[in-house]
């Protein structure tokens, strides 16, 4: 088996969570990533929606950005952004979505705003995007993180993004359409709510990592799971299909444009 | 209804952009008004409240040369590079002059922006429940309830920007406006607006528009400017694809005070045109 980077293994075990045929709201980064890995392996039927517009595409290479014109010229349809917010995303016609964030606390609620107070923060963060209203109404929400104390934290600064409030039924009992999160992939492993408190447990875990190793890389003290599972290594044809993405991609972005102008 | 002046972007950008207006350059990754933007910094165009649903590298730029004092948006980051250094510096250390948010996310402000073309006083969805935006943001998310499920829903008021500029491919002789690929939310924002101003990148005899292409009727069009390039480094479709290489490389220009400040006068300060930029960027064939 060769060898392989601890973001490589979180790519493969995010697009294993995707099954063919199911319809896939895609962020930028590696959810973007873990999607067109999993379309170019086991789930050639995955429908890729990005918020730019773009329903139904099949990029060559990885956008740098959510709208780039690989994404346009391989959709079936291109329609309003609004409209995917509203007739596809609030309708109720996404089954998955993918997020990440800058912070996440105990029940998967997302910081991808401020870090600091928000009127004078110490880091100012892009902010929302799509995300709030993505895992308020997609059927599963998959993150994706990198784990560490000042990631995965006991107070968020600023809750950008709901995932199960502050557990139990609270969720349900404010209305949400969608399901909540499903799972957190961090580089150690996979954490899944408690099917009764929500609360985010330690149930997978990568080859080479430790119980210890996970629980010291948390801000709150995490449960972990009965039984720990060991998520299998990536696979040679994961691997490639992988690799060669991400060599078509850094190809062609590091492409310079020229423009012609009229004489 | 008259057709609009075809005029070129220095006068268009002169005539409808004024100190203090409310202005939306809009356009989602595609499309984005980067000749315009600079021409308003050439203007030194101060005390606008800028509206975008992705700020990107063209409001990292006007705020950094201190053209806005207000910003109402979704997303303010460099996409797949990380920060607007230059948005991050203005709310973080005021600099180089204190700007206001007007936060909220893309479900969000689509709806404000759809609500605004449809002259209605306020959009509503379902959305931005539980989240802090919600409590930062009080004097634009409100909760309504829907008076025959009695469900509880979120308004926000309506977006109409004294001026949307935008960028498209073509323009005919009449001044209809053509836009094809990603469109964002172009075509609400272009509605909302009291003033439409439009940049493109040719003048034609006849579209190149199937039925049901995304066409602004001239008689809706104040004025357009031919601007070939101008959407770029964002890109156009059939024309030129997105410099991701420079979008890559501004992470470090605009990371510094000074690196910004030189590279701003030398490449747009003291450009006089658009073209002129793009030659001295190295963007031209």
């Amino acid at each position: 088996m060769t060898a392989y980077t601890s973001d490589e293994m979180m790519t493969v075990a995010a697009a294993r969570r995707l099954s063919n045929g199911a319809v896939c709201f895609v962020g930028i980064g590696l959810p973007s990533a873990a999607c067109n890995l999993a379309r170019l392996t086991h789930a050639p039927d995955l429908v890729l929606i990005y918020e730019s517009g773009t329903v139904g595409t099949r990029p060559n290479v990885l956008p740098l950005s959510i709208g780039d014109g690989e994404l346009a010229e391989t959709a079936r349809s291109v329609i309003p952004l609004p409209e995917i917010f509203t007739h596809y995303l609030q309708r109720g016609r996404v089954d998955v979505g993918f997020l990440g964030g800058a912070q996440i606390d105990r029940f998967g609620n997302l910081n991808s705003t401020v870090i600091g107070p928000y009127d004078a923060p110490s880091v100012r963060l892009p902010g929302a995007g799509g995300a709030p209203e993505i895992a308020m109404h997609v059927k599963e929400l998959l993150i994706v993180m990198k784990q560490s104390a000042r990631t995965f934290v006991d107070r968020l600064d600023f809750r950008t993004t709901v995932g199960f409030l502050d557990g139990g039924g609270a969720r349900a009992r404010d209305g949400f359409p969608g399901g909540g999160p499903r799972a957190v992939i961090t580089d150690f492993g996979e954490l899944t709510p408690d099917p009764e408190t929500h609360e985010l447990v330690l149930s997978a875990i990568f080859d080479g990592v430790t119980v210890d190793s996970v629980r010291a890389a948390c801000g709150w003290p995490l449960r972990v799971a009965g039984t720990v599972t060991r998520v299998a290594a990536p696979t040679a044809a994961e691997l490639q299909a992988l690799r060669d993405l991400q060599e078509r991609t850094r190809a062609a972005h590091a492409q310079h444009v020229r423009i012609t102008l009229p004489t | 209804m008259t057709g609009p002046a075809f005029v070129s972007l220095h006068d268009a950008m002169e005539r409808h952009v004024r100190d203090g207006m409310t202005v939306a350059l809009e356009g989602f990754t595609h499309l984005i008004p980067f000749a315009a933007g600079h021409e308003i910094i050439r203007q030194k165009r101060r005390d606008l409240t800028l509206v975008r649903m992705t700020p990107d590298l063209i409001y990292d730029q006007m705020i950094g040369m201190g053209c806005a004092t207000r910003l109402v948006f979704s997303w303010g980051g460099n996409p797949g590079v990380g920060s607007l250094h230059r948005l991050r510096d203005a709310v973080e250390h005021q600099w180089p002059r204190p700007i206001t948010l007007d936060e909220h996310s893309h479900a969000g402000m689509a709806a404000r922006y759809t609500a605004g073309a449809s002259g209605l006083p306020f959009g509503m969805l379902k959305g931005y429940t539980g989240t802090d935006l919600v409590t930062v943001n009080k004097s634009h998310i409100a909760t309504i309830v829907c008076p025959f499920s009695g469900e509880a829903l979120t308004a926000l008021p309506a977006l109409a920007p004294d001026v949307t500029v935008l960028h498209a491919q073509q323009a005919d002789r009449e001044g209809n406006v053509l836009l094809r690929g990603i469109v964002g939310a172009c075509r609400e924002a272009a509605q909302a607006a009291r003033t439409l101003v439009v940049t493109v990148e040719e003048a034609v005899d006849q579209l190149d528009a199937p039925m049901n292409a995304f066409v602004i009727p001239s008689w809706q069009v104040a004025a357009i400017a031919v601007v070939p390039g101008g959407a770029y480094p964002s890109y156009a479709l059939g024309y030129y694809a997105r410099d991701n290489a420079f979008y890559l490389a501004w992470d470090g220009i605009a990371r510094d005070r000074a690196r910004f400040t030189e590279w701003m006068t030398t490449h747009v300060l003291e450009t006089s045109t658009h073209a002129e930029f793009l030659r001295l960027v190295g963007a031209v064939a």
